[in-house]
């Protein structure tokens, strides 16, 4: 220790510290102008004085956001809102399943041609999706044409109006070009190499002795993964569900390729085609965009450190 | 060791199997598909027959991608755009990422609430900075400026007002000027044309981008700098160097693997930006901020030029490959040997 070690502070610590808050001053001031602008009145809203506080706390803004507005004939985000919810969790639950199971397998049950296997799968995380899209596009389009007799049969069933849910349930998530369920479909499709390859480094971690003790004990390829490694892998599932809501929540390319209607449309198609209107106000776009960015910024705060893991291993995705 | 095919592992390969398949089919089965449809003359709505996979257009080779190089102006624009963006961008992140986790790495009190300020625009969609930073740089009129503009006036400097992405003009050497004049000497007077300027607008674009990755980069760097070994600094300050001299000499060079790394994932992101373009700014006044990505879209289902959207998007799955094999190769080598 040097001998002045009295808490004098210098002033390059002052500078630095001005630098750091200059710095957080660039990254928050777009939320600052989003919650600010969000929560004025319609009488408040003024391009002229922007920058300003709220006169009054108001939700006037997000609620024109999310309800619409019928005199100007625009539909809200709740639609959108509940259309990323319906695509985003099972996508993500199904993508974590597979990925767990590729991973158990190419970590703990190598077989002749698994590394290959494994960089054959690998090089589907960093593609640009531009290559694959026409031809996605077309076989989606491909399949609601094959599947359309089944869903007319769906819609003529005389069923009691308590089982009517199961009727809109095959109808959401249909495989098919601008249903829920393609887009499901080809996230979880396009999912399989970055959740395999969080899974199968996670797992290659856990030592093969717990899994010989298993397999003395008379455990199978199913035993072991129910009851050895299963139980372990709570943290990898958390990397991967983060990791692949907040990926799939916030995706825009294949959404706004494969959903022509505005009835299946995620949120990101949904607040860029708000963005691109002129009948509607900015304050109402900028509500929209807060509560687009909502759900996934809520996880970065409650999550922030397993968030960090998945995008140190998911950052070269397509 | 000798593998021998039982029950177990034979459900092991059943269980992945239909991975397999799927990358097969969805991935390498459509690249296969985009590159053969490159090679058609399918520019126009034509009807898929039964039981086939592509309209009966003519094999026109490589005609696709030649148009593209020689004659189609949009093209050249969008490869010029990529250049800027791709420079500007990575430059800036790797700056701000590496200046930013210097500084956290300072003992700094709150460093953890600093990061996450720092990182949280990796949270959000492209399409929420895009929608929030169009109207930031929205430079709104003289007399009524908005967004940043309007910050600027507020706060006292009006000079630095900018029409941001609405500037149609591209910066390029200018060719009477010196410089221009040599390079008419030497054969080049292609580069004294704004084909190989820096389009104002584009700039834009990186702000919002840099303001949605660098904090990233940043996390990237720190990670880095955590690993470096408390006694190397000791060692190097015995030796009598000073704090700058040990950032300069010791630490620099332990960074390079992670300079590398976000070089190629900033790389990979910037040649296929597009979310963030189309929310906000489109192509922009004379495609001044359209990217290749974008025209891909625009040609293929706003157009119907299929071929050329196939074209377009092997040429920029080439250039990302080019980017990231080497890089995923060496890693996959690394890990197998591990």
């Amino acid at each position: 220790m040097s001998a002045g070690n009295h808490r004098a502070v210098r002033p390059s610590r002052i500078l630095l510290y001005f630098v750091l808050i200059l710095a957080a001053g660039f990254f928050l001031m777009p939320v600052y102008i989003l919650v600010v602008t969000s929560l004025k009145s319609y009488a408040d809203v003024n391009l002229a004085t922007m920058w300003a506080l709220p006169k009054q706390i108001s939700l006037d803004s997000f609620l024109s956001a999310w309800n619409g507005d019928p005199s100007k004939g625009t539909i809200g985000l709740s639609n959108n809102f509940m259309n990323s919810m319906k695509l985003a969790i099972p996508a993500t639950i199904l993508s974590a399943i597979v990925g767990s199971l590729n991973g158990y397998v190419l970590a703990k049950w190598k077989f002749p041609g698994a590394n290959f296997i494994f960089a054959l799968i690998l090089f589907g995380m960093f593609i640009p999706y531009q290559s694959i899209l026409i031809p996605l596009m077309l076989t989606l389009q491909a399949w609601g044409k094959a599947l359309r007799p089944l869903l007319e049969n769906v819609q003529a069933w005389q069923v009691p109006i308590y089982l009517e849910w199961i009727k809109n349930l095959v109808q959401t998530y249909v495989p098919a070009y601008g249903t829920i369920g393609g887009l499901m479909i080809v996230h979880v499709i396009y999912g399989i190499p970055i959740t395999t390859l969080i899974f199968r480094n996670y797992y290659a971690e856990i030592p093969d002795e717990l899994l010989e003790a298993g397999k003395i004990d008379g455990a199978g390829f199913w035993g072991l993964y129910r009851y050895v490694l299963f139980p372990l892998s709570v943290p990898g599932f958390v990397v991967v569900i983060i990791w692949e809501f907040q990926s799939i929540w916030n995706e825009f390319l294949f959404a706004v390729v494969l959903t022509n209607n505005a009835a299946s449309q995620p949120i990101t198609v949904a607040l860029n085609n708000l963005a691109g209107s002129y009948i509607v106000e900015w304050n109402v776009q900028m509500a929209g965009a807060l509560l687009a960015a909502l759900p996934t910024l809520l996880i970065f705060i409650v999550l922030g450190r397993y968030f960090m893991r998945g995008l140190l291993a998911g950052s070269l995705k397509g | 060791m000798h593998w021998r095919l039982n029950r177990d592992r034979l459900t092991a390969i059943l269980v992945i199997l239909p991975s397999v398949i799927a990358i097969l089919v969805f991935v390498y089965g459509f690249i296969g598909w985009t590159g053969w449809a490159s090679t058609l003359n399918w520019n126009d709505m034509m009807p898929i027959p039964k039981g086939a996979i592509l309209p009966k257009a003519d094999f026109i080779q490589l005609d696709n991608y030649i148009r593209l190089f020689t004659v189609d102006q949009r093209f050249q624009i969008d490869l010029r755009n990529t250049i800027v963006f791709t420079v500007f961008f990575i430059g800036s992140c790797l700056f701000l990422g590496l200046g930013l986790a210097v500084l956290l790495d300072q003992k700094i009190r709150n460093e953890g609430f600093f990061r996450s300020i720092y990182l949280f625009p990796m949270a959000v969609s492209f399409i929420v900075t895009g929608v929030v930073w169009r109207w930031l740089l929205n430079p709104g009129s003289a007399d009524s400026p908005v967004g940043v503009n309007q910050l600027l006036v507020n706060l006292g400097l009006p000079f630095l007002q900018s029409k941001w992405y609405t500037n149609p003009q591209a910066l390029f050497i200018l060719p009477d000027s010196p410089v221009g004049q040599f390079l008419h000497q030497v054969g080049l007077s292609a580069v004294t044309t704004p084909n190989f300027g820096i389009s104002v607008a584009m700039l834009s674009v990186v702000l919002a981008a840099v303001w949605q990755m660098s904090g990233y980069t940043m996390a990237l760097y720190l990670a880095g700098l955590r690993g470096v070994p408390d006694e190397l600094r000791e060692a190097a300050r015995v030796d009598g160097a000073n704090e700058v001299q040990i950032y300069q000499q010791v630490i620099m060079p332990l960074l390079r693997p992670i300079t590398l790394s976000a070089v190629i994932i900033l790389g990979h992101i910037s040649l296929k930006i597009f979310d963030l373009i189309s929310a906000m700014t489109g192509p922009g006044p004379a495609f001044a901020t359209d990217v290749p990505a974008y025209y891909m879209f625009d040609t293929v289902f706003r157009g119907n030029h299929f071929a050329r959207g196939a074209a377009i998007a092997i040429i920029l799955l080439v250039s990302v490959a080019v980017l990231v094999v080497p890089y995923l190769v060496n890693a996959i080598r690394t890990e197998v040997h591990r």
